[in-house]
């Protein structure tokens, strides 16, 4: 018997919609394998994992709190992805919005205003979006390859970030610590609900979930993005400009990844440090196409990556696994979830000879 | 030659931040002459570097490690093959998930190994010559991994345009649809080529653990992965000019830190920043000139191959 694999006449619309359960399965399975050779009951290791982080309400919160920067970048990610923009800097953007954004406080954090925290998010969106101007314009002007370059800037970024916590906006009552001031309240993202860190920056991450669901279906630019990435040569034709949806997607993409930044500063984290991500905006490559790059999807990915942090950090508390668990759990999702993927335009059939009498 | 002396140990620098990427770009380029792009370098390569380290210590065998190393950097891009060669998985999302998973295994594996000191892979003297003045030890007094990145670089460029199997692999890469209707096995060329990418990767990565800086630290790469492929960019898929970028990129990394040690009066940081951004600015110079890129760069890279049945 043979395994056979054929094109599918169109591509499969529940498989769309399949895989990533199928990953999601798969990598349950081999986690309880990595789990067994780690030396850890593969239940108890699922349980910590992936239940005992939100058996709680705190934990609840919690969740939503690491999925908010997760499903911010991702949903800006999704975009340039669909438009074959492949915009892998958003940390380094993130990073961005987080120095624009706690920059406005360092500079007025006398400034005892309602407009403080307004102002810090729009510079942080301004940041990011500034950030990922960077490799649309060598994209477009010089046709230098923005993976490349947005990553490069990745590196630079927290490097940028480094330089001025270790410097001039160090905190000067701070004990010589690379810290900035703590934020002031009014520099600070309200909190939802009393006794938990859950922001006002889940609702911002909410906002642009729905303004993006609502620019990708029903606005002009949106319909571009979609025949560009799906046809080019369409899009050619139909006379849309390539150069305006790589910079339109960038932008966006960095804009997005800013206000995760600044909403983490502003949020969490609470003060500008030279480490304000655990990586967030890698992971939300990840969240982007596990999401399927839809923006409905991208929620329920965000959730299920933010998971992953927080139980990478019950395993490391109750079982005493390595934090690295995380990282290894992302990256099988995406593998598992690229591997599947491959029943949606085509089917495996298996035969008895060689070849299927077709 | 007096006053002269500092240049000698900064050119012994050079050439071992130069080497991991004369590996990694070395095997990259044979990966993408193949018609395939693989962007898990980075991960190939901290999976190199963790599993060289975790061999040394618990073996103590220098060429164990190295060989591990490889092994270790094929199977990862063994896994890139199946998804994207046997499963037509997108290859620019399969190379991102390959690093982030490269990223996330070494640290779990490396985990018990951080901050652990080995012993560097001692240098050769190759006929006693390394004692001879000036060019000496340069030539002659250097460890074997970088002796062996030029022969990998000449063994290349002599197996890509002297030997028929490279015909194939280069014919692979610019018309997967021909090669196949005269009867190659594009998929299993490719497969060699990609894991033949890996393994070089993998001994990048093994230079750095256990001879740049002999120890093992999470994403100890700092983005020598992604240089990698900006290099061949850079080198317009020509071995011998790998090598001159590599060079050129180890350069400016051993410059800043020479500045830094030297206390010049700029931050650190600004210094740091100086390779990465070295990288944008030769990328944007080579790829201006589009025709250039499109006359050099295998014509069926990056495309999925799906015989037609």
């Amino acid at each position: 018997m043979l395994l056979k694999i054929e094109k599918r006449p169109e591509a499969s619309q529940l498989m769309v919609y399949a895989t990533p359960i199928f990953a999601l399965i798969l990598t349950i399975l081999t986690g309880s394998f990595l789990f067994h050779f780690l030396g850890v009951d593969p239940v108890e290791g699922l349980r910590n994992f992936f239940i005992k982080p939100i058996d709680n309400t705190y934990g609840a919160t919690e969740l939503l709190v690491k999925a908010t920067p997760l499903i911010l970048c991702a949903i800006g990610l999704s975009v340039g992805f669909r438009a074959n923009v492949w915009n892998i800097g958003a940390e380094g953007q993130l990073t961005m919005g987080a120095i624009f954004g706690g920059g406005v406080f360092v500079y007025f954090h006398d400034v005892d205003s309602v407009f403080l925290l307004p102002m810090m998010i729009v510079m942080g969106a301004i940041g990011g979006a500034l950030w990922a101007a960077i490799p649309a314009f060598l994209k477009t002007r010089f046709n230098a390859n923005e993976i490349l370059t947005s990553l490069m800037l990745v590196y630079v970024a927290l490097l940028v970030l480094s330089l001025l916590v270790h410097g001039s906006w160090r905190d000067p009552d701070g004990f010589n610590f690379p810290e900035s001031r703590l934020f002031s309240d009014s520099a600070t993202m309200p909190i939802l609900i009393e006794g938990t860190r859950l922001h006002f920056g889940t609702i911002i991450a909410l906002f642009a979930v729905l303004g993006t669901w609502i620019m990708l279906s029903k606005t002009l630019i949106g319909f571009q993005v979609k025949v560009i990435g799906a046809a080019p040569k369409a899009g050619g034709y139909a006379g849309f400009s390539q150069k305006k949806i790589i910079w339109f997607s960038l932008l966006f993409g960095g804009a997005m990844a800013g206000l995760a930044g600044v909403s983490e500063v502003s949020g969490p984290v609470g003060q500008l440090l030279p480490s304000i991500s655990p990586g967030y905006g890698f992971t939300a490559i990840i969240v982007a196409f596990l999401g399927r790059l839809h923006p409905v999807g991208i929620i329920f990915a965000g959730l299920l990556m933010a998971l992953t942090y927080l139980g990478g950090e019950t395993a490391q508390i109750n079982l005493g696994l390595p934090v690295a668990v995380t990282g290894v759990f992302q990256g099988m999702v995406l593998f598992y979830l690229l591997a599947c993927d491959v029943l949606v335009n085509f089917r495996i059939r298996f035969t008895l000879f060689g070849r299927a009498a077709s | 030659m007096t006053g002269y002396e500092w240049i000698i140990p900064v050119i012994l620098t050079v050439i071992t931040a130069a080497t991991p990427l004369v590996f990694a770009g070395i095997g990259e380029l044979v990966t993408e002459k193949s018609g395939v792009l693989n962007l898990g370098i980075e991960g190939m390569m901290l999976v190199g570097a963790v599993t060289a380290f975790v061999t040394a210590t618990v073996t103590g065998n220098y060429f164990l490690a190295v060989i591990a190393a490889a092994g270790a950097g094929a199977f990862m891009a063994f896994l890139f093959g199946i998804l994207t060669l046997s499963l037509m998985a997108n290859q620019v999302a399969t190379g991102l998930a390959l690093t982030l998973f490269g990223v996330g295994i070494s640290a779990l594996i490396g985990q018990d190994f951080v901050g652990q000191p080995v012993q560097a892979i001692p240098k050769v003297d190759i006929a006693g010559l390394s004692d001879l003045p000036v060019v000496g030890q340069i030539l002659f007094g250097q460890d074997p991994l970088v002796y062996l990145s030029f022969i990998m670089a000449i063994g290349v460029s002599w197996f890509l345009y002297k030997t028929k199997a490279g015909l194939i692999l280069r014919a692979v890469g610019d018309s997967h649809d021909s090669a196949h209707s005269i009867g190659y096995s594009v998929v299993t060329i490719r497969y060699l080529a990609v894991m033949f990418g890996g393994a070089m990767s993998g001994i990048g990565g093994a230079y750095l653990s256990l001879i740049y800086t002999p120890m093992w630290a999470e994403n100890m790469t700092s983005g020598r992965g992604w240089i990698a492929l900006a290099l061949i960019v850079f080198a317009t898929w020509k071995p011998s000019l790998v090598i001159v970028g590599a060079y050129m990129f180890g350069g400016i990394t051993i410059l800043q830190l020479h500045a830094q040690a030297a206390g010049f009066d700029v931050p650190s940081q600004i210094l740091s920043m100086l390779p990465y951004v070295a990288t944008i600015v030769v990328l944007v110079i080579i790829s201006k000139d589009e025709s250039r890129i499109r006359k050099h760069a295998p014509a069926c890279i990056g495309k999925i191959f799906h015989p037609a049945s």
